[in-house]
């Protein structure tokens, strides 16, 4: 079994203004002009590189992570590579008001914990890069200096494939159960 | 139990589970028809490759390779990736629409591998257009696709269905396209977030098939799953015809379906819109940013790529001339459409007024083809996207065919008018 409870320190994706950006769109996360990348470990160093001031965030993010964001986080396009563009990084979560629905199912499908928390934009100024952050994904409990925030826990279909691995895995599983 | 609303119905079609389909559940969906682009279609085949080895896909009659991004291919790594698809696919006997074909949402509808009550998937977040015609499209990552491939079925949250009501009739020289606007403006970059949408009102029913098109593709710029218009007759007739199904039963909602939200919008004033820059949601008037000189026009994506979109734009052309130093693209959707174009003369009347006609495709909404920007350029666009960098450094305005034409002919931002 994976860990359903993590801990990371946070990247708080803000604006110039020092607001959690909302509608960060695919092309942001993950620029068109790299779209031919079908190698998941080359595709880290463009991460965010088109969201202004975020332009340097593969450099400076490591490996577990949890990056939080505004509304609907992932808008756009369809391309995987905006999602695994953390998983090459090593990202743990992902922490949003919420996220666009083809992004929703693109993080689900390949195992990167993704967590809705409704109100997070309003929460001014409660999440900063740096903090350090505690995210359950089985009750949706988020704790920030002992602060508790009650996010969206996995549902049943998303934690099935977290533990699986990635939908692959999880196909596989049930062709078992079948059979 | 209460009434269904459309999606609810070509769900329920489609599922064998025991799982209610209301909203919220998640389902095991099966899918008609399975494609992908060029654009992830070699991380479609890696991944089915490195999971599947050489296992056949679920039915190679229903699976397909629609190359539609950058065609045909202008830098090595996308020429690498189609051909990967090509030999893929004639390993397992799929059959490519390749890259003289044209939009693949477009070519589904078309060939007739879309009608009413059909699931298609693939890997463009617009296939979702596919709303326009009654059908379920559905933009997914090249795990899902690969998955898809390989099972013919995928899990698939139900989504709560709004409805969007439209007051009021349509009048030129607003087009279905300053409607569509006035829905994105009105909503939101979230307004549908997580949602299907169904669009009804006198003004819906009047679309034709490229006014349908038109306006179900911008459900994606709202957040929305999918924006679903009733099949009209003309509609029917259409799909049966492309088909080669003389029955197609359609799905329309039923009197008790369970809507989350009503939107009425009223057009009874509606007056052309632009969609200005940095996001599709930032609508105004034309007339508030009339006479900003532009360098460019972009005519085509899955939005306004239909030959109806290119005859408002010719018509507007006839006699008259691009202004000196603007650069004015036209990329129809399909090949078809570009047949029609020849057919007509339209292609010779946009030539004569300094227009460039390309081949088919996506054009440089993705910045795969022309239509690209360069840094300070000003542009018009017929497409569905100006997120900033998106088609290149420049700036983006999103308008109708009609706006965007005046605007080419007179060199600035234009309130576009009937004749003139």
């Amino acid at each position: 079994m994976k860990a359903t409870r993590i801990q990371g320190r946070i990247w708080a994706l803000t604006n110039p203004e020092g607001r959690l950006y909302n509608d960060i769109d695919t092309d942001q996360i993950f620029h068109n002009r790299y779209l031919h990348i079908t190698d998941v470990a080359q595709m880290g160093q463009y991460s965010l590189d088109n969201l202004k001031g975020w332009e340097d965030f593969a450099k400076k993010a490591q490996p577990g992570d949890i990056v939080v964001a505004g509304g609907n986080f992932g808008a756009g396009s369809s391309r995987q590579q905006a999602v695994d563009c953390f998983r090459a990084l090593g990202i743990a979560a992902i922490v949003a008001e919420s996220f666009g629905a083809i992004y929703k199912r693109n993080a689900i499908n390949s195992g990167l914990p993704i967590v809705a928390l409704p109100g997070l934009v309003g929460l001014a100024g409660a999440f900063h890069s740096g903090d350090t952050l505690a995210v359950d994904f089985a009750t949706g409990e988020v704790v920030r200096n002992g602060q508790v925030y009650r996010a969206e826990p996995f549902s049943q279909v998303q934690m099935d494939i977290y533990q699986a691995g990635d939908i692959f895995a999880y196909g596989k599983q049930l062709e078992g159960q079948d059979g | 139990m209460s009434g269904q609303t459309i999606l609810e119905k070509i769900f329920q079609s489609h599922t064998a589970g025991d799982v209610p389909v209301v909203p919220g559940n998640i389902i095991w969906l099966d899918l008609d028809v399975r494609t992908a682009r060029d654009f992830a279609g070699a991380n479609v085949v890696q991944n089915y490759r490195a999971h599947y080895g050489q296992d056949p896909v679920a039915d190679k009659a229903r699976t397909f390779f629609t190359f539609d991004l950058v065609v045909p291919a202008n830098n090595i790594p996308y020429a690498n990736n189609q051909q990967q698809c090509r030999i893929f696919a004639r390993e397992q006997g799929i059959k490519v629409y390749d890259v003289d074909a044209g939009i693949g949402s477009h070519v589904a509808i078309e060939q007739g591998l879309a009608y009413p009550g059909v699931t298609l998937v693939g890997t463009d977040s617009h296939l979702n257009v596919l709303g326009a015609i009654g059908a379920f499209g559905q933009g997914m990552g090249d795990q899902d696709i690969a998955f898809a491939f390989k099972t013919g079925r995928t899990w698939f949250e139900v989504p709560p269905t709004m409805k969007v009501v439209i007051a009021g009739e349509l009048k030129p020289p607003c087009t279905a396209r300053d409607l569509t606007l006035a829905v994105v403006g009105r909503l939101g970059a979230s307004g549908a977030l997580g949602r299907a949408i169904e669009f009804y009102g006198p003004a819906v029913e009047a679309l034709d098939l490229a006014g349908r098109i038109t306006l179900s593709s911008m459900a994606t710029e709202m957040g929305g799953i999918i924006g679903l218009i009733p099949p009209s007759e003309e509609v029917l007739a259409y799909c049966r015809q492309r088909a080669g199904r003389a029955d197609l039963p359609a799905h329309y909602a039923d009197p008790d379906a369970h809507y989350v939200e009503t939107v009425q919008i009223d057009i009874t004033d509606l007056e052309p819109l632009i969609a200005c820059p940095p996001a599709p949601d930032n609508v105004k008037p034309v007339r508030e940013v009339a006479g900003k000189r532009i360098d460019s026009a972009f005519f085509g994506s899955c939005t306004n790529g239909r030959y109806e979109d290119f005859a408002l734009v010719a018509a507007v052309a006839r006699g008259r001339h691009v202004a000196p130093g603007v650069m004015a693209s036209v990329v129809p959707a399909t090949r078809e459409v570009y047949g029609q174009m020849l057919a007509s003369g339209l292609v010779q009347t946009l030539f004569d007024a300094g227009f460039i006609v390309s081949n088919p495709g996506c054009g440089g909404c993705a910045s795969g083809h022309i239509g690209m920007t360069g840094k300070g350029e000003v542009q018009v666009s017929t497409s569905n996207r100006n997120f900033p960098g998106k088609q290149g450094a420049g700036e983006t305005y999103l308008v109708s065919p009609l706006t965007a034409a005046w605007s080419a002919i007179e060199g600035q931002i234009t309130v576009p008018e009937v004749l003139r």
